[in-house]
């Protein structure tokens, strides 16, 4: 991956608002779930998204993956904006960009055999022969673990952790490029999330990928991704590369953020823990800066001017007073 | 210093259509007062269970126990009378908070109607009756006067803005955070002794958590209550704990204090799971292996299938317990002597 | 075929399914074997004055119409008019109330909204109703009377697919097999359709009950098909002006309309017990 190289991902000031309305089905307004984000994924690169519930980040996953269509700016998959193209031509970067969902094995029909499963994403998008389908197939059945058995068996005879090797194998036999994960390891046992997190890295090894990480555990994240976005109602705050943004975050959230996180081993972290308050409603988003109505370096300007992402030691961030 | 919560031995069945699965094989246990413990483990390890069991809210066709006992302030309350624990124990000296604060309340009712509720069964003021709360029984007005100023009181000092409007509210008008808040304060209500709390802080989000922790530590300390607290995050265990115990799979496998139990591990599993949690270093490890099945489990320590350390003895005999240091227990026929981080 | 065996084997552990199942077949049995199992075969056609209102005995096990007919043989040979109203109907239903429930479904926006408006318009109207109307106006004959109920009953397919269809979109596996570039084409008939296959198929089995009804209404009030047929709503008819005296003439073909309703009505009800919970939902992990 050399530094150089053309981001294969690009979102430029992507927005996806929902309408809201009110009990008539008149709308009154509207939710600003995804509200001007920018970013760069680079080819092999994984960029963790990191956020606490109602920041957007599971939205920004989908619009960019087409459940949603993008109510304002681009997405440029390998060059090309995918945005707002045709639905059957949306259908085929699905080739190319995929999407995991938290629990891959409810993705799985659980009316059809594992082998059939399998089979359809390559029936979509290839003209492969019959038995060039089965050789795929079993090549990435023997790359996420799991015995050949298992083609002839449905989803519910299989474990939890089976399952989701399966969903992993129906993706990964479209040979993506880009993989979004949402949320992979949420509510895991941590013994569980460090083999799910394991076959994430083998995988993006034996297939050359490149991952979107998104995720509210900052540990896991700050273990798999080398770039880190930390969004807060629907915007970017600091964006930049993992360790600087650990070891010296500049924006007050990600202060506050990593400060919140319990640590092993040393002091108690909930002492000193000082944020108050919850996050506005998202329906509701403050003028000017999101996070002035909790931030303990608030000024009055704050509150008239939006602070716009700028480099800051070597990684950008979105405050007046980084 | 006398226990206030000791479980000896305490074996439980759940019925499945497998058969009989040990959910718990022979736990001991041990509250002191004022203590805050932790009791950490994965999915199937049986800490929801034992904190069900200690209530005595097990579900009755499902759950039945085999054996051990429950001493709460020197009384077995697996032999008392279900009735007298129901109106004097559970609620009053050993009450509950619920992992799921968006469902613990009912969607109909004000919180205040429902916390008033409580006070009418489980008030410390209603001790002084000689009869107790009935459905259509007497809610003197003294003892409501003085109970609303203790819920108000409460409600302030878990930070809930604007109390007595607050009581007015519809459970759905509040966020998680909030209504966890609310659980702490219903906890907190009937001065009990012992609070058991089911993993509280898992549906909410990282800041929310870190003020919640910090919030319950504060106030049990204030009041000396202790706390049964059961989670699967070892960080948060951390955070709020003097005692830590793990289990997995029915057993208890090690119980010490937070400092000894993070920084000098002795039990291979507490090793292990430790090791797994995501570092800073970005080196991930796992565990090779599955939890077992609780119908059919290994014999002698559980854990034997997947322990680099396991002998002949470990797969025959349940280790007993063993003290290594002061208030460190493990049950492990090799303990290991090492720091943490020393072997993964 | 190994499915099917499985379901007939957990319907059989439902008291009130199994007595269904059973009526269904000995429906069913009339119908095929007529020929063999009824004493007097030649009764549909011929006539027997002189035998007219025989009350039921050893040669003739359930009486004589006024025609002097055997009953219990014109009631065999109508069973099988009876299940090709039935199957006919319903089936004709099936095929056109699916698609539009599955289309209704699949869409948001005016078209599915004016979808279904149209089949509350139908449902609106009581089944008989409308039937009547139908058949009046095309005038009395078997395939009018399948056609008449054919077009009222659509609405109820339509409605239970489109509901359907709508759960089953939030489902993941729906979701997820659409991100993978799946065309709405595959995605209705490939994985929508088999898991909805269960309510459909409680649907049309009591669906059959609901039409023989009508059909025997319909056959009743005289829109069904002409005599000599013997058609068990017809039958009743004419043995109106009989009544109380040949008890035996409307109470043969009223308990076999009776049983047969009621046997399909249990069998759905334990086809639904059977198919939705068990075949349709994995069964729940260790926890």
């Amino acid at each position: 991956m050399s530094p150089d190289a053309a981001p294969l991902l690009e979102l430029v000031d992507l927005a996806r608002h929902f309408p809201v309305r009110s009990p008539f089905g008149r709308r009154v307004g509207w939710l600003r779930a995804v509200d001007g984000v920018s970013l760069q994924v680079r080819p092999g690169e994984t960029l963790g998204l990191v956020g606490e519930s109602g920041c957007g980040k599971s939205t920004l996953g989908k619009t960019v993956m087409g459940i949603y269509t993008p109510s304002a700016g681009e997405i440029r998959f390998a060059g090309r904006e995918i945005g707002r193209l045709p639905a059957r031509a949306r259908r085929a970067v699905a080739k190319n960009l995929q999407y995991v969902y938290q629990d891959p094995g409810a993705s799985l029909d659980p009316r059809w055999k594992i082998r059939p499963l399998l089979h359809e994403p390559l029936l979509i998008h290839s003209t492969l022969t019959r038995a060039e389908r089965d050789r795929e197939v079993a090549a990435i059945l023997a790359a996420v673990g799991l015995p050949d058995a298992h083609l002839d068996l449905y989803p519910h005879e299989l474990s939890g952790g089976q399952q989701r090797r399966v969903g992993l194998a129906r993706i990964l036999t479209l040979r993506p490029r880009l993989v979004i994960l949402d949320e992979p390891t949420s509510g895991l046992d941590v013994s569980v999330q460090a083999s799910v997190l394991k076959l994430f890295r083998s995988l993006q090894e034996t297939f050359a990928l490149t991952y979107v990480f998104i995720s509210h555990d900052l540990s896991v994240v700050r273990a798999m991704c080398a770039s880190i976005a930390v969004m807060y109602l629907g915007k970017i705050v600091e964006y930049g590369p993992t360790t600087r943004v650990f070891e010296a975050p500049r924006h007050p959230y990600t202060q506050s953020l990593l400060a919140a996180v319990p640590r092993i081993g040393g002091r108690r972290v909930t002492e000193d823990f000082a944020l108050e308050g919850e996050p506005p409603n998202p329906r509701d988003i403050p003028s000017g800066c999101r996070f002035r109505t909790r931030c303990p370096l608030v000024q009055a300007r704050c509150a008239e001017e939006e602070p716009a992402l700028r480099p800051v030691d070597g990684r950008a961030v979105a405050c007046h007073f980084a | 210093m006398a226990e206030l919560l000791a479980v000896r031995g305490l074996r439980v069945d759940f019925a499945t259509d497998r058969g009989p699965a040990q959910v718990l094989d022979g736990i001991n246990l041990d509250i002191a007062a004022g203590e805050v413990v932790g009791l950490v483990g994965e999915s199937g390890c049986g800490k929801t269970t034992l904190a069900r069991a200690i209530l005595g809210i097990l579900p009755e066709g499902a759950a039945r126990i085999r054996g051990g006992e429950v001493r709460f302030r020197g009384i077995d309350l697996l032999t008392q009378d279900p009735a007298t624990v129901n109106d004097h124990v559970r609620g009053r000296a050993i009450t509950f908070i619920p992992q799921d604060p968006f469902s613990s309340f009912s969607p109909l009712f004000p919180v205040g109607t429902q916390i008033m509720d409580l006070m009418k069964w489980k008030s410390p003021r209603a001790r002084e009756q000689a009869r107790p709360a009935s459905l259509f029984g007497r809610y003197p007005r003294a003892r409501r006067r003085a109970d609303r100023e203790a819920v108000l009181e409460t409600l302030r000092a878990v930070q809930i803005p604007e109390p007595a409007r607050a009581l007015g509210r519809l459970p759905h008008e509040f966020s998680g955070g909030q209504r966890q808040r609310l659980m702490i304060a219903m906890a907190l209500l009937p001065e009990p002794h012992l609070i058991i709390a089911d993993e509280p802080t898992t549906a909410l989000d990282v800041t929310i958590q870190a003020q919640i922790l910090r919030l319950l530590r504060a106030l049990v300390k204030e009041r000396g209550v202790s706390v049964l607290f059961t989670t699967h995050d070892l960080g948060t265990a951390h955070e709020l704990c003097d005692r830590v115990v793990v289990m997995y799979a029915g057993q208890e496998m090690e119980a010490a204090p937070t400092d000894a139990f993070f920084g000098r591990p002795a039990h291979p599993y507490t090793r292990k799971l430790l090791a797994s949690v995501p570092g800073p270093d970005g080196e991930i490890r796992d565990i090779p292996g599955e939890v077992p099945s609780l119908v059919t489990p290994p014999a002698g320590c559980r854990f034997h299938p997947r322990c680099d350390h396991a002998t002949a003895e470990c797969r025959v005999e349940r280790p007993a317990p063993r003290m290594l240091a002061e208030g460190h227990g493990v049950r492990c026929h090799h303990p290991v002597d090492a720091p943490a981080g020393a072997d993964a | 075929m190994k499915t099917a065996w499985f379901v007939v084997a957990r319907l059989a552990r439902d008291r009130s399914a199994l007595i269904g199942l059973v009526l269904i077949a000995l429906l069913v049995l009339a119908a095929l074997l007529a020929p063999l199992l009824s004493t007097h075969p030649d009764d549909v056609f011929e006539l027997h004055p002189s035998e007219r209102l025989r009350a039921p005995s050893a040669a003739h096990w359930l009486g004589t119409d006024r025609m002097g007919a055997d009953i219990y043989s014109r009631l065999l040979f109508g069973a099988r008019i009876t299940i090709l109203i039935g199957l006919i109907a319903v089936g004709a239903s099936l095929i056109i109330g699916v698609p539009i429930g599955l289309v209704a479904g699949y869409h948001h926006g005016w078209a599915s909204d004016a979808l279904m408006r149209v089949s509350d318009i139908f449902l609106a109207v009581p089944q008989v109703v409308l039937a009547i109307a139908i058949a009046q106006t095309l005038g009395p004959s078997l395939p009018n009377v399948i056609l008449a109920l054919s077009v009222t009953y659509w609405p109820w397919f339509a409605r239970v697919v489109y509901a359907e269809t709508r759960a089953l979109q939030k489902e993941a596996f729906v979701e997820s097999t659409a991100a993978l570039g799946a065309s709405p084409w595959r995605l209705t008939v490939l994985h929508v359709l088999p898991n909805i296959a269960s309510p459909i198929i409680v649907r049309a089995s009591i669906g059959m009950g609901f039409t023989i009804l009508t059909a025997a209404a319909l056959g009743f009030l005289g829109l069904g098909p002409p005599p000599p047929t013997p058609e068990w709503g017809r039958t009743i008819a004419e043995s109106r002006e009989f009544l109380p005296d040949a008890w035996w003439y409307a109470a043969a073909p009223g308990l076999a309309i009776f049983l047969t309703v009621m046997g399909f009505n249990l069998l759905g009800d334990g086809l639904r017990d059977v198919l939705d919970p068990r075949l349709r939902r994995s069964p729940a992990r260790d926890g």
